[in-house]
C-alpha cells in the first residue's frame, strides 16, 4: 500500500536533516549547489522520463549482473545491491533472518533469452486443456445428472446398402460424449461383412446373430426386427447392462441432442421422430405432392406431419400419440423392399421409444408395477411397439420438451434385391464376370459421341498414356481419322467390333484391353 | 482359526469398501489434514471477549464504515462473531483464550488504504488498559490472549518501505519487528512468510478477507468449459511507487509480464474486467504471485472458483497450514523459475492437474476460506477457532509467577510510546 504522498513525506524527512547538519558559513553554499544539482537531475528526469540521479548511482555501486539477466532498452542494469537481513546486532526476534533465503531490496527483472511460445508447450497445453473441458462434461454435463450409459439395438442384416447405413450409425454413436454399448443383432448369423463395419466403431459392440433370413417385404421385415430386438433386449436382460435403451435402427438418423436428451428418462419414454416416406422415384413424389395441394382444404391434410411420437396438453402432461398420416400413400406404398414407392412406416415405430434398462432385468428392484415382466413376454403373441412391454401405456414420460422437438428422423432406403456389391466394399482386380442389371437407368450401349475433328483425335492419342497404342493400331486410326476421337481406345475398338457381340458392357472391353496388353509385352 | 480369519477378511472389506467410495466430483482430503476442516470447535475451547472501550472499535469504525469492505475486514467480522458464538463465556476463569476487540486497521486514508503508523499506539493503549483492569494479562504476560492482526505485515505494523534508496531506512523498517508486547500473544494474521520478523512462530494464518455475497453473486454454471490455460489480472509494475521494476513483488511479477505478455495461453492484463469473477471460473489456473506482501486475495477467489492456483512467492505460509494441503491443491513455483513458468505448468500430468480440481471442487474448502456473514459451520472463522483449540491446552510455563516480568514495556520505536 504505497502512496505518492507517503513518498514525499519520506522525502522531506530526508532532506530536513541534511540540511540542518551543515555548518553554517558553507550552509549557503552547499545549499544552493544541492539545489541547482537537484534541479539539474530533475529537468534531466523530466526529458529523459526516469529518476536520473537514481542511474548516476547504480553505475557508480553497479556490480556485473548474471549471465541470463536481461533488461529492457531504457532501464538500466540491474544489479540487486542485496542487503542481507543479517544485522550486527541482533535481537531474539531477528534471529531467524538470518537463514532467510528472501532478500530485501531490489531484485532482477529474470526474462529469459526467448520470452515467445514454444509450439510444443502450447500443444500440450490444448491437450490439457481438452483434457479438462472432457471430465467437465462428463461429470457436469446433461444437466448435471451424470452420464448414463447408452446401450443402442440395432437390427441389420447383409446388404447393398448395409455399409451406408451402419458406417451413418456408427458415426452417430462414436460421437455420443457418453458410454456407449452397441447390440448389433444380424439377420442369417453372425457374418465378417458386419463384423468388420462395426469393428472400426471403437464402442463396445454385442454382435448377435439370428436364425432367421431377412425376407423381402417391408412388412415381414418389420416383424423380423422386432423378433431382432427382442432378442437384443434379453441379451441386456442376461448381462445386466445398466443404462438408457434406445433403438437406433440402421438406416436412421439421430442428432446428438437426442442422446443428451434420454439421459434424463426414468424408466420409458418417447421422443418425436420425423418420418421420411421417401420413395426414390421423382415422378411418384410429384404426384404425391399435387395430390396433396388438391387436398389442401381438407381437414385431414394439416394433420399429415411427417412425425410420430408423443401428444401433450397443455400442462404438458401426455394425453396420446401423434402418427403417421398413411392415408396419401394408402395402395401406393412399398410392399418389396426394392419396390419403387413410398416405404411407410408402423403405427409405432420402435427407434421413439428408449427405457431404462431396469425395465427388462428379473428382479423386481423398484421396478414400478405398471411395466411388465420382460421375461415373461411372449413374442409370438406380436409384440408391435414398445408399448406392449407396459401394462399401463399412459405412464410414458415424453421427452424432447414434450415431443415438440424432433431428435431422430426415419428413413428407409433399400437397394435393390437383387443387387450386388464387391464384399468389403473391396474390389479385387478384375472383375471378369458381372451379371447385367436388370433394368439399369442408362442404356447398356453408349450412344454415339458427336463427330469430332481430327486434331482432337491426335491430341488424344498424346494424351491418351492409360492404354498403351501399338504401331499397326495407330496406322488403322489414322486410317479411320473420320470417326470420332473422344471416345477411349478400347471403345473404338468395340465400334470397330461392332459386328461382333450385341451387348458389350465396359467390364468387357475392359478385359479386353487388357488381353491386348498382354499380347503387346 | 477360520472364524478369525472370515472375520478379518470381513473387517478388511468393509474398510476398503469405505474408503474407496469416492465421489467422482469432489475428493476428500482423507487423512489428519482434511478431515481438521470440518472439525466443530464448539465445546472445544472458551473465549473471553474483553470489554473495550469503544473508541478501539465502534467509533473507528463509525468514522469510516470503508472498514467493513476493504480486505482486513477481517478483524471487524471476528469481533462480531466471537459476540454471538457458542464458545464466548462471560466468565473470565474459565476462558482458554482471551480476545482484544480492537481494530488497529481502520485508519484509513482518503483512497482507501490503511495507514499502520497509529496502530502500534493504539494496541499499546489498549493492552495497557486490560493489564491494569484485569489480572488475567498479567497472569501470562499474554501468552492465552490471541490478536486479529490481518494488515500487510501483521504486527509489524508498517509495511516494507523497500524502495527506498537510503539503506538505513530499509533496515529500519524490518528491524521494527513484532509489537514487544504481543510477543508472546497468539497473533492471527494474514501475512505468512517462514524465516520473517514478521511472523511469529505460534501464529495462525488465515486468509484475507474477500466479500462472500459479491462472489457468490457471480457463479456460472460449472459445465462452461474452461478455456482460458493461464489467468491473471493485476498490476506488474507498481508505477506510483517503484516505475522500473525490480523492487515490487521481488521483480516476479515484472518477469510474468515480460517472459508471457506474447503467449497465448497466458491471459494477463492490468485491465480491471467486470467479468473478473466469471473469467476465473473459465480458467484452469490463475496466478498468485505475491504483491508488497505475500498474500494476496487471489488465493481466496481462485479456491472458491475452482481454478488451480499458481503461488509465486517464496517461502510464503498460506492459510490454515496446518489443516489445509497446500501442495495436492496449488502448483508452488519458485520467484526464480518463473521464466520457465509455461513449461512449469504445461509438463504436470493431466491426472495430477484432474486430481487438484477435485480437491477445489470439494465445498468444505471453499468455505474454509470465507468470512460468511452469519458464520456457517466449517467457515473461515470456524477455522480460526479450530487452530486456537489445537494449540491448548496451554502448557504450563506460560503461568508466570508472582512479580515475573518477560515484556520490557518500553522496547520499541520512542514514537510508539506515546499514548494514544
Amino acid at each position: 500500500m504505497k502512496l505518492s504522498a507517503l513518498h514525499q513525506s519520506y522525502l522531506n524527512r530526508r532532506r530536513s536533516p541534511l540540511d540542518s547538519s551543515v555548518d553554517a558559513p558553507s550552509k549557503s553554499f552547499l545549499a544552493v549547489f544541492w539545489l541547482v544539482l537537484h534541479c539539474l537531475c530533475c529537468l534531466i528526469s523530466l526529458l529523459l522520463g526516469f529518476r536520473f540521479s537514481r542511474l548516476v548511482f547504480f553505475f557508480l555501486v553497479s556490480t556485473p549482473s548474471s549471465s541470463n539477466l536481461y533488461s529492457p532498452p531504457f532501464r538500466p542494469d540491474l544489479p540487486p545491491p542485496r542487503i542481507d537481513l543479517t544485522p550486527s546486532n541482533a535481537t531474539t526476534a531477528e534471529v531467524k533472518t538470518s537463514s532467510s533465503r528472501v532478500v530485501v531490496g531490489r531484485h532482477g527483472i529474470l526474462i529469459r533469452p526467448w520470452p515467445h511460445p514454444d509450439p510444443v508447450e502450447v500443444m500440450k497445453a490444448h491437450r490439457i486443456i481438452e483434457r479438462v473441458q472432457r471430465e467437465q462434461k462428463a461429470v457436469f454435463g446433461a444437466g448435471g445428472k451424470g452420464s448414463r450409459t447408452v446401450i443402442a439395438v440395432t437390427p441389420t442384416y447383409v446388404r447393398t446398402f448395409q455399409a451406408l447405413h451402419l458406417n451413418g450409425v456408427m458415426h452417430s454413436l462414436m460421437l455420443v460424449p457418453y458410454d456407449v454399448v452397441w447390440i448389433v443383432v444380424e439377420a442369417g448369423g453372425v457374418s465378417n461383412e458386419t463384423a468388420s463395419i462395426v469393428a472400426k466403431s471403437g464402442v463396445r459392440v454385442i454382435h448377435v446373430g439370428f436364425d432367421q433370413r431377412m425376407p423381402n417385404t417391408w412388412e415381414d421385415r418389420g416383424k423380423v426386427e422386432v423378433l431382432m430386438r427382442l432378442r437384443a433386449l434379453r441379451v441386456v436382460k442376461e448381462e445386466k447392462l445398466d443404462g438408457v435403451v434406445m433403438f437406433a435402427d440402421d438406416s436412421n438418423m439421430h442428432s446428438m441432442e437426442f442422446f443428451d436428451e434420454i439421459q434424463n428418462v426414468k424408466w420409458f419414454g418417447a421422443v418425436s421422430v420425423g418420418i421420411l416416406a421417401h420413395s426414390g422415384n421423382a415422378e411418384e413424389m410429384v404426384m404425391s405432392m399435387d395430390k396433396r395441394r388438391e387436398m389442401v382444404d381438407e381437414v385431414e391434410e394439416r394433420s399429415s406431419l411427417p412425425v410420430q411420437g408423443p401428444a401433450c396438453n397443455a400442462t404438458d402432461k401426455l394425453i396420446g400419440w401423434h402418427v403417421f398420416n398413411t392415408l396419401p400413400y394408402a395402395g401406393k406404398s412399398a410392399v418389396y423392399i426394392d419396390d419403387v414407392a413410398a416405404v411407410l412406416p408402423q403405427k409405432l415405430e420402435w427407434c421413439g421409444f428408449v427405457l431404462n434398462s431396469r425395465i427388462l432385468w428379473d428382479e423386481a428392484e423398484s421396478k414400478p408395477e405398471w411395466v411388465k415382466e420382460f421375461g415373461l413376454l411372449n413374442e409370438n403373441e406380436g409384440v408391435e411397439s414398445p408399448l406392449s412391454l407396459l401394462n399401463d401405456p399412459s405412464m410414458v414420460e415424453p421427452l424432447g420438451s414434450c415431443g415438440r422437438q424432433v431428435l431422430l428422423w426415419w428413413l428407409r432406403v433399400e437397394a435393390r434385391a437383387d443387387s450386388k456389391f464387391p464384399p468389403g466394399w473391396v474390389i479385387d482386380p478384375p472383375l471378369e464376370i458381372t451379371v447385367a442389371a436388370k433394368r439399369t437407368p442408362w442404356p447398356d450401349v453408349p450412344p454415339e459421341p458427336p463427330t469430332k475433328k481430327k486434331d482432337q483425335m491426335s491430341l488424344s492419342q498424346g494424351n491418351n498414356n492409360v492404354v498403351v497404342i501399338p504401331k499397326q493400331q495407330q496406322q488403322q486410326q489414322q486410317q479411320q481419322q473420320q470417326r470420332s476421337s473422344k471416345v477411349r481406345k478400347p471403345k473404338r475398338r468395340s465400334k470397330r467390333n461392332k459386328h461382333e457381340a450385341k451387348p458389350t458392357d465396359t467390364t468387357t472391353q475392359v478385359s479386353s484391353s487388357t488381353k491386348h496388353h498382354q499380347e503387346r509385352n | 482359526m477360520i472364524r478369525s480369519s472370515l472375520s478379518v477378511i470381513l473387517l478388511f472389506l468393509f474398510f476398503s469398501a469405505s474408503s474407496a467410495e469416492h465421489n467422482a466430483r469432489t475428493e476428500r482430503i482423507s487423512g489428519s489434514a482434511g478431515d481438521v476442516l470440518e472439525d466443530n470447535p464448539v465445546g472445544r475451547l472458551k473465549v473471553y471477549v474483553y470489554d473495550l472501550p469503544s473508541k478501539y472499535n465502534k467509533k473507528l469504525l463509525q468514522k469510516d464504515p470503508r472498514c467493513l469492505t476493504h480486505m482486513f475486514a477481517a478483524e471487524i467480522f471476528m469481533h462480531r462473531f466471537l459476540l454471538s458464538s457458542p464458545v464466548r463465556t462471560r466468565n473470565p476463569d474459565e476462558a482458554d483464550w482471551f480476545y482484544t476487540p480492537i481494530y488497529p486497521t481502520c485508519d484509513l486514508t482518503p483512497t482507501g488504504l490503511p495507514l499502520p503508523f497509529k496502530s502500534p499506539r493504539m494496541m499499546r493503549s489498549a493492552i495497557q488498559l486490560i493489564s491494569s483492569n484485569w489480572p488475567y494479562w498479567n497472569r501470562t504476560e499474554g501468552a492465552d490472549h490471541f490478536f486479529v492482526v490481518p494488515h500487510d505485515f501483521g504486527a509489524c505494523f508498517h509495511y516494507q518501505v523497500e524502495f527506498n534508496l537510503d539503506t538505513k531506512q530499509e533496515e529500519k523498517a524490518i528491524k521494527r519487528g513484532i509489537l514487544p508486547l504481543l510477543q508472546r500473544a497468539t497473533l492471527v494474521q494474514t501475512f505468512g512468510q517462514r524465516n520473517h520478523v514478521c511472523l511469529d512462530q505460534g501464529s495462525i494464518t488465515i486468509p484475507p478477507f474477500a466479500p462472500p455475497q459479491k462472489m457468490q453473486a457471480h457463479y456460472i454454471p460449472p459445465d462452461i468449459p474452461r478455456s482460458i490455460f493461464v489467468y491473471f489480472r493485476g498490476l506488474f509494475y507498481d508505477v506510483n511507487n517503484d516505475p522500473e521494476g525490480g523492487y515490487y513483488a521481488r521483480g516476479a511479477r515484472a518477469a510474468v509480464w515480460e517472459n508471457f505478455k506474447n503467449n497465448p495461453l497466458f491471459d494477463i492484463s492490468t485491465d480491471h474486467p467486470t467479468t473478473y469473477y466469471e473469467d476465473m471460473q473459465r480458467s484452469i489456473f490463475c496466478l498468485c504471485p505475491l504483491g508488497w506482501a505475500p498474500w494476496s486475495p487471489r488465493l481466496v477467489e481462485a479456491v472458491v472458483f475452482g481454478c488451480i492456483p499458481v503461488i509465486i512467492a517464496d517461502d510464503i505460509v498460506l492459510p490454515f497450514a496446518d489443516a489445509i494441503p497446500w501442495e495436492e491443491i496449488g502448483v508452488f513455483v519458485a520467484e526464480k523459475d518463473v521464466p520457465k513458468l509455461d513449461t512449469i505448468l504445461t509438463s504436470i500430468p493431466t491426472e495430477v492437474i484432474l486430481r487438484k480440481q477435485r480437491l477445489l471442487a470439494n465445498p468444505s474448502m471453499k468455505r474454509a476460506m470465507l468470512f460468511p456473514q452469519p458464520a456457517q459451520p466449517g467457515d473461515a472463522f470456524h477455522q480460526i477457532l479450530n487452530g486456537l483449540a489445537r494449540k491448548l491446552p496451554h502448557d504450563r510455563s506460560i503461568y508466570l509467577r508472582e512479580g515475573e516480568k518477560v515484556l520490557n514495556w518500553t522496547a520499541g520505536p520512542v514514537g510508539d510510546l506515546k499514548p494514544w
